[in-house]
């Protein structure tokens, strides 16, 4: 994902003088090598220095700039998030904070590079929008998206690499509302980000079943899709959510939250990364297992 | 303007003035930060009468007050200018104004929003590259508080400027030497000196009387311009008004009905 990333960033760089990336002694490969090479005034590595990173990107969208910040999610929203706070979020500027390798991605580096808690410290932050791209092609059509708005800062919380295309055949994205994936009439799994993958998983062995599965991509964390929501708590007898985030904050206690407010009536089930820092390593798989989100776990709660 | 064209008695009628005004407002409210918008008063003054290109709202140049608490002299200045009313500044702090106790993004002539410390040079560094960018001459000019050169995201930025050698970049240091509880000096003596620790990191520096305003012009309009210019200026707390010069009380307070009365006083037999 951080390729495609870099890859459309590259191409809206060409498009638009005004794009920067400002970051912290970590580039997305690929094609960013190409956009500094080319543009190597509108690539700024501030090095090991977050807080920075993020007022510089403030200055330059004072000054009509479209700047992006770039580093790994933990680093890019946690350690300057005064900054990002005050300079962005205060001043209401058009700058696209990219959280690269949310949540446990990094699942061999220990819970420093673990980012359980971005969606809801970026969602209670007022002007700030947040998007997590479920895959490759949702990834180039949020950072299209964030190159090109003046709405206020962003949060995209992207992957890493390696993750497989699952929207080739879906409804065109569009900024704020839920993506079907599939639609069916039983079963609805709400989800975000990377995990979604897993969430195919589930739902092609429901489907296998002879169950009817709807698979949203609710890509648009902040302003979140209220209409969509009520809706698919209304359509479906069973709506599941599944989310690489903490319990609190994040997609599960929202829907929860619309849920009592619209006085749905369907069964409702959560699964999401545990209010715990683990100390276990291995893959993300193993990672995730290791919180409770697993393939087998999920079934079998389901039912 | 040459140093030589330099009038520095107007710079000081200027900046009797703006004390004259801020105190004057300091009566409508029950605090605001006089200390600190003294010892900066004659560098604001001397960075927007006679440094900033055409100041107001139409300048390729660009202040940026670091020092968030210190904008009162901003206001002051800026009110001159023409870009904010006397109402805006009567209405200073009240449900009906705009202005607050410290300058917000949007509203004329203030560049960015600061208060928090430690953000204003990072923010210097974006807009000066941008001006790079984009191809224009604009000069960013920025001041910071003494005791915001403990904040490490001041020298993240200190580091970026000179790395990307910004020589549209001029900022001043405040260095009224107190913060909230004690003189930076003692409670900080590591700082200093600090004109060498801004060398070090690659800037061209230099260290004045920061109430002089003559001094202040120079500093700036003589530099080689091939770095970041950083200017440490010496100052006194609260300036002007001898019961608040160098009392730290006077860092967020107004003065009574006898206390103005005197300040305006002594005021007077500066002129």
């Amino acid at each position: 994902m951080r390729n495609t990333f870099s890859e459309t960033l590259y191409a809206e760089a060409t498009a638009n003088p005004d794009v920067y990336i400002v970051v912290a002694d970590i580039s997305p490969a690929g094609s960013m090598a190409k956009f500094s090479s080319e543009y190597p005034e509108r690539f700024i590595n501030v090095g090991v220095a977050e807080q920075s990173m993020i007022g510089i990107a403030a200055g330059l969208a004072l000054k009509g700039c479209q700047p992006f910040a770039y580093t790994i999610a933990t680093f890019s929203l946690y350690r300057p998030f005064e900054m990002i706070r005050d300079d962005l979020c205060y001043q209401n500027l058009p700058v696209t904070v990219v959280g690269m390798g949310a949540g446990v991605i990094y699942s061999t580096l220990g819970g420093t590079h673990h980012t359980q808690e971005d969606i809801a410290i970026a969602s209670a932050l007022p002007n700030m929008q947040v998007l997590a791209p479920c895959d490759p092609l949702e990834c180039v059509e949020a950072t299209r998206w964030c190159a090109r708005q003046k709405n206020g800062p962003v949060y995209l919380r992207i992957g890493k690499a390696g993750e497989p295309v699952l929207t080739a055949q879906a409804e065109p994205w569009q900024f704020g509302k839920l993506r079907y994936l599939r639609r069916g009439s039983e079963i609805c799994i709400l989800t975000y980000g990377v995990i979604t993958a897993m969430a195919v998983e589930i739902a092609n062995k429901l489907t296998a079943q002879d169950r009817s599965v709807s698979l949203v991509s609710a890509h648009t964390l902040k302003p979140l899709d209220r209409e969509g929501i009520t809706a698919a708590l209304q359509q479906h007898r069973h709506v599941v959510v599944i989310e690489e985030h903490a319990p609190q904050g994040g997609l599960a206690s929202q829907v929860k939250q619309i849920a009592w407010d619209v006085r749905a009536t369907c069964r409702l089930d959560t699964f999401t990364l545990r209010d715990a820092f683990i100390h276990n390593y291995g893959s993300t798989s193993d990672l995730l297992a290791a919180h409770g989100l697993s393939p087998e776990r999920i079934l079998a709660t389901i039912g | 303007m040459t140093q030589a064209s330099f009038d520095a008695k107007a710079a000081r009628t200027r900046c009797q003035r703006y004390r004259r005004r801020i105190l004057d407002i300091s009566q409508r409210v029950s605090a605001l930060h006089i200390g600190g918008a003294f010892s900066c008063t004659e560098i604001v003054d001397v960075i927007y009468n006679e440094l900033m290109r055409k100041p107001g709202l139409s300048s390729p140049d660009t202040f940026l007050m670091s020092k968030g608490h210190g904008c009162m002299i901003q206001y002051v200045v800026l009110e001159e200018l023409g870009v904010l009313s006397r109402a805006d500044l009567d209405a200073y702090c009240t449900p009906h104004g705009r202005l607050g106790v410290h300058p917000d993004y949007g509203n004329p002539g203030i560049e960015a929003s600061t208060g928090s410390l430690g953000h204003g040079l990072s923010m210097v560094v974006g807009m000066a590259l941008a001006e790079r960018g984009k191809r224009r001459d604009g000069m960013i000019y920025t001041v910071l508080s003494d005791g915001e050169t403990q904040e490490g995201s001041t020298w993240e930025a200190v580091l970026m400027a000179s790395s990307l050698k910004l020589t549209n970049v001029v900022a001043f240091i405040d260095n009224n030497d107190f913060q909230s509880l004690g003189r930076t000096s003692e409670t900080h003596p590591s700082l200093y000196p600090l004109g060498a620790k801004f060398e070090a990191f690659g800037w061209e520096t230099a260290e004045i009387d920061g109430h002089d305003p003559a001094a202040i012009y120079r500093a700036v309009s003589s530099r080689k311009g091939d770095r970041p210019l950083m200017v440490v200026a010496r100052t006194t707390k609260g300036k002007g008004v001898s019961y608040m010069e160098n009392a730290p009380i006077w860092h967020y307070r107004s003065p009574s009905q006898d206390e103005y009365a005197q300040a305006l006083r002594e005021l007077e037999t500066q002129a």
